[in-house]
């Protein structure tokens, strides 16, 4: 009897248009397109299973065998570092992790920057890489706030068209790294499931060229 | 009452199964103490599977340490003697656990063979390391790689330390689109990038990816390598492990420990690889000793949500005293269906969190059964 395969999808807009790919690629589960609050869909013929997660979770899902593959953003795996496959780049849900600050700011390197952000270990690591002092204020949500309230200097955090930035007088002043949804896999799984995973993969990254 | 293979865990079954297998191959039992002197650690931390390692001071003065491995020391203790040393351990190590992320006692077996290796000590290292893994379940699969190959082809793209880095993070991950950014990022040949992508692509059973290999790589003088591995993987030509054998340069060790062979070992459904191990001459070099080795370790701590038996019970009889009955009463009760070989939780009140598989009533000094007049 074959394996289901096992797939967590971000809750949400990229879960959704991510969806849409894998129905694409072959690997449909229409029940999942019923307007209810159920979180996990099968289609037993196709050997496939779906469940929504937080975005944020995605990852732990897949590193602890509880889904086989999952979709999540570059910015959840560099900020957490699961142990797993990074098989695909989707290029979709692109976006970039910045460092934004009020407009015009000028960073005195006599004292300590100070930093808020949910992506605690991507900021000390930019600025680790820039070898500046950094006191970082670990929030989760409404980051813009921050410099806004003199609780930081500045922020770390993704910025998509910048608009909710510019409404609140503030500007990016670096990029740190373009993001997009990446396709990734459990280790284990990946060697026993692998057949059915290669498939999903190509048929993926087929409709990138397109 | 005689040992009743059935009466252990599964951790205990498998300790007990697997020093059984490696016996069988002419390993002996290596023991060891709970304790080494912490320099023995600090020394080579990097080898360590987790670097937070438990330490007191002995009554000497000398800072202890409560083992987190147990590799060094057999190294430590062995290393020099004539031959071939064929050993094999069973102990309680200290690391920090992935899964609770505090201290935990851990049992690790494994094998260590140290000495004059050839490629069948290597290959009969690799049969142990299925043979285990078949012990725990035969849904497996055994991951072999040979880390000089992979280090020759990364050194071609001539990266500084922090591409190399960041390079090695992405085979781990089998992360092509990334490795395909940093080689354009560093101006790497379209040819060379090519190699250590396909490289990593071409993973699954030897029959199939060692041609692929040498046909990949015969500009780069790796034919002897390419011909260790090849050897080393003979030993299952005619074995029925022969399908869970897989080729995958996907799979990394510390290069400063290891070389040569690499290898790793899965269970379907358990997250994480339970078996892990090399050959390890450049360990064994900073330990100042001339000699190769080779060994892997079975991580039994990842395997305790393997249970076959779906239930469990505490006991086979849960008996119940009365008040009246005297301790040499319960104790002739208990003796007797120890004699039949069932197992006895002796109570004076039935106890709801127990589970046991029958109940049993001592009332005037008779046993009865539960539903009989009581």
């Amino acid at each position: 009897m074959a394996q289901m395969l096992n797939i967590a999808l971000p809750k949400g807009r990229l879960g959704e248009k991510v969806y849409s790919m894998f129905e694409k690629a072959g690997f449909e589960c229409p029940s999942i397109k019923e307007n209810n609050r159920k979180l996990i869909f099968e289609n037993e013929e196709l050997g496939v299973r779906y469940f929504w997660v937080k975005p944020s979770d995605v990852a732990i899902y897949v590193e602890r065998g509880a889904a086989d593959i999952g979709v999540a953003g570059k910015d959840i795996l560099l900020e957490y570092e699961p142990e797993v496959y990074e098989l695909l780049d989707l290029d979709t849900g692109k976006c970039r992790m910045a460092v934004a600050g009020p407009k015009g700011f000028k960073d005195d390197i006599r004292h300590t920057l100070r930093v808020a952000t949910k992506f605690s270990k991507i900021a000390q690591d930019y600025y680790s890489s820039l070898g500046r002092d950094i006191d970082i204020i670990h929030l989760n949500g409404s980051i813009e706030l921050a410099p806004i309230l003199d609780l930081s200097d500045v922020i770390v955090d993704i910025v998509e068209t910048g608009t909710t930035l510019k409404e609140n007088n503030l500007e990016v002043i670096s990029t740190i790294v373009p993001i997009s949804a990446r396709l990734i896999a459990n280790k284990s799984s990946y060697k026993f499931k692998s057949e059915k995973i290669d498939r999903l993969v190509k048929a993926l990254a087929s409709q990138k060229e397109d | 009452m005689k040992l009743d293979y059935n009466m252990l865990d599964r951790i205990q079954q498998l300790t007990l199964a697997l020093g059984g297998i490696f016996s069988s191959h002419g390993y002996s039992q290596y023991k060891m103490g709970k304790f080494e002197e912490y320099d023995l650690y600090s020394k080579n931390k990097d080898f360590l599977v987790s670097d937070s390692v438990i330490t007191f001071t002995d009554t000497n003065g000398k800072l202890m340490a409560l083992k987190p491995d147990v590799t060094l020391s057999i190294i430590k203790n062995t290393k020099n003697e004539q031959g071939i040393q064929k050993l094999f351990y069973n102990e309680n190590v200290y690391r920090v656990s992935k899964s609770t992320n505090s201290f935990k006692e851990i049992m690790q077996s494994g094998v260590e063979c140290i000495g004059d290796i050839d490629s069948f000590s290597i290959g009969e290292v690799l049969m142990l390391a299925a043979e285990s893994l078949n012990e725990i379940s035969q849904d497996f699969i055994l991951e072999i790689s040979q880390l000089d190959i992979l280090s020759r082809v990364i050194d071609r793209l001539e990266l500084s330390g922090e591409s190399r880095k960041a390079l090695i993070k992405c085979v781990e991950e089998k992360n092509i689109h990334e490795i395909t950014a940093i080689c354009t990022a560093n101006a790497v040949s379209q040819a060379d990038a090519d190699i250590i992508k396909n490289l990593i692509s071409v993973s699954g059973k030897p029959d199939t990816v060692l041609p692929e290999l040498r046909q990949m790589l015969k500009d780069m003088k790796l034919d002897d390598k390419i011909t260790e591995l090849e050897k080393a993987i003979e030993i299952f030509s005619s074995s029925e492990f022969k399908d869970k054998i897989i080729i995958d340069f996907s799979s990394v060790a510390d290069f400063n420990y290891y070389n040569g062979i690499i290898f790793k070992g899965y269970i379907n459904s358990v997250f994480g690889n339970v078996l892990s191990g090399g050959q390890y001459d450049k360990l064994m070099k900073k330990m100042k000793c001339a000699q190769k080795a080779v060994g892997f370790a079975v991580y039994l701590d990842m395997l305790d949500r393997i249970d076959l038996n779906s239930e469990s019970y505490d006991a086979d009889i849960m008996l119940i005293y009365d008040s009246k009955s005297l301790p040499s009463q319960v104790q002739k009760a208990i003796s007797a269906f120890n004699k039949e070989g069932k197992s006895v939780l002796a109570v004076s009140e039935k106890q709801e969190n127990k589970n046991c598989k029958q109940l049993y009533y001592l009332k005037d000094g008779e046993v009865k059964a539960f539903g009989t007049d009581a």
